[in-house]
């Protein structure tokens, strides 16, 4: 592991070093570190670049780590990883991605990420992006996650990307059975010329699935961000999607959703909110002390906390 | 000692309506004051215009021995003046702790947090880490508005109207926490209509179409109070009765 790549997974992982049990590091499109743990076994695919998570049957609270980082310019990395988590399992997944430029060459990770979830297993995907160095090539990060959710299995999908990406497409698609969850939380802010495109869609298939899609962003500079969230009620279920923006400068948010039900019981709910931080708020934190810039910088981190 | 002086404080709407013509007023140090008078007398903006939140159109205002009138909003609120919202402010995200430390300018212990929520009738473990959005209730919001003044520990508290919205049992602590300021010794406003407000004043202030028609210890201006007040609301009420 190099000194960038111990950085980049100090800011996406929370890592100083190799974690304890299960783990696969991936830098510059190569492995730089794997190790298995007694009920979570990691394989490498034969037949295109990526892996196989495999978590046995009841694993219980594990965590595994799958972080990729890109270290320098002139870097087109494209992986498959494949989740397989079987019944009754409860691990937490925390993935990640950092991309540091120094050249003019772009640089890009494209994770093509499949989550397999059995029945009644629990997973938590924490997924951090980060863009860092000086360099005017390009830091890209376009993930893919496609789920399947068996009967009563749940996925918690906690995403951010805070700094440094200039364009992301982050594409999500998942299909939920009988009982199935699945919950996400994004969390996006673009400045500069930046752009950000959300683009969730999710079947309820079964009786009594339902999905909670939330994501909070703020738009700043130039930057622009679209999200488009698409629910489709097949069953009795509940979908529930939010996109909430604060609009800042000359940056441009759109927020398209779709919701489309084919069951008489199917409750689908979407709420968009797109603004600029409310004067109000601004002069309540600076009665309390604070400037304006720090009641701004306050209010921005709080929205995205 | 003097903490607050306002010396000829106008104030016009960008319509050029007037709000407060040349409003005098002196407040001593460590004393109970409440400003009441009929809605749209000037009250809010009064507030607004010591807390810096409004300009004044005309006149100087003195606090704590300096001028401060061309100071903003943050400067005044360093030097010691704090203002507690009549409708406060709701923020996706910030937690009622990171308000009270916001307001405190420092970390705050468990059992500070306790101390501060406590006096507003309200658990530190159930609201702590609760956001300070949609999902409180007027009458919580305000009492975390009352407990984000307390944490400030300044040297002047003006509260707006503390009353509103608030139910029975939230107002008797709220006289408490008056009560306990009092002894404190800290200069406190209070903007109210509330006649039990109005009785543990040391002084009243009587604000009507943008002027000081009274002001005087309690025992002068109280017994008074209430029949210019119903007049002020409704000049035919008397002839009804």
């Amino acid at each position: 592991m190099n000194r960038i790549t111990q950085k980049l997974l100090g800011l996406v992982s929370g890592l100083s070093g190799r974690p304890g049990g299960a783990y696969n590091i991936r830098e510059d499109s190569r492995c730089a570190g794997r190790q298995n743990s007694e009920h979570i076994r990691i394989e490498q695919k034969t037949d295109k670049p990526g892996i196989d998570i495999i978590v046995r049957a009841g694993t219980r609270g594990e965590t595994v780590y799958i972080p990729a980082c890109i270290t320098h310019s002139a870097v087109d990395d494209l992986v498959y990883n494949d989740f397989y988590i079987a019944e009754g399992a409860d691990v937490t997944v925390v993935a990640g991605c950092g991309v540091h430029t120094e050249g003019e060459a772009d640089s890009r990770h494209n994770g093509i990420h499949r989550f397999f979830i059995g029945k009644d297993a629990h997973v938590r995907y924490l997924e951090k992006h980060i863009g860092t160095g000086g360099g005017t090539g390009k830091r890209i990060i376009d993930p893919q996650t496609v789920c399947e959710i068996a009967e009563g299995g749940l996925l918690e999908m906690d995403t951010a990307q805070i700094r440094g990406v200039d364009s992301t497409k982050r594409v999500t698609r998942a299909r939920l059975e009988r009982a199935a969850r699945l919950v996400i939380r994004e969390k996006i802010m673009t400045y500069g010329c930046q752009s950000a495109v959300t683009d969730f869609e999710v079947e309820l298939n079964g009786t009594g699935s339902g999905t909670d899609l939330v994501s909070r962003s703020v738009a700043r500079g130039e930057s622009k961000q679209l999200f488009r969230s698409r629910i489709y009620g097949n069953a009795a279920c509940s979908g529930h999607s939010e996109c909430d923006a604060i609009i800042m400068d000359g940056a441009e948010v759109s927020a398209i959703p779709e919701l489309t039900a084919r069951h008489v019981d199917a409750a689908l709910i979407h709420e968009a909110a797109i603004g600029k931080i409310a004067g109000e708020q601004i002069v309540k934190l600076m009665t309390l002390g604070l400037t304006e810039e720090q009641a701004e910088a306050k209010i921005i981190d709080g929205f995205l906390k | 000692m003097i903490v607050l002086e306002l010396k000829g404080i106008s104030f016009q709407t960008p319509e050029r309506r007037e709000i407060l013509n040349e409003v005098g007023l002196r407040l001593e140090k460590g004393k109970f004051i409440v400003v009441t008078g009929p809605n749209g007398g000037g009250k809010t903006t009064l507030a607004k215009l010591i807390s810096g939140i409004e300009k004044p159109s005309g006149g100087r205002i003195v606090f704590d021995g300096r001028d401060i009138t061309d100071m903003d909003i943050t400067q005044r609120a360093r030097l010691g003046i704090c203002y507690a919202f009549q409708q406060p402010v709701r923020f996706k995200g910030l937690t009622v702790r990171d308000i009270l430390e916001l307001a405190a300018g420092r970390f705050l212990r468990e059992e500070e947090l306790c101390g501060y929520l406590m006096e507003v009738g309200l658990c530190a473990q159930d609201y702590m880490g609760r956001e300070i959005d949609a999902s409180l209730s007027g009458g919580e919001i305000k009492r975390i508005e009352i407990a984000t003044a307390l944490a400030r520990e300044a040297k002047l508290t003006i509260f707006d109207e503390p009353e509103a919205g608030i139910d029975l049992w939230s107002f008797n602590s709220l006289i408490g926490v008056f009560q306990a300021l009092r002894k404190k010794g800290k200069s406190v406003m209070v903007i109210s209509h509330q006649e039990r407000i109005l009785a543990i004043a040391d002084e009243i202030v009587v604000l009507a179409d943008g002027k000081v028609v009274r002001h005087g210890p309690k025992a002068e201006v109280f017994p008074t109070l209430l029949g210019e007040q119903k007049q002020s609301f409704c000049p035919r009420q008397e002839e009804r009765i």
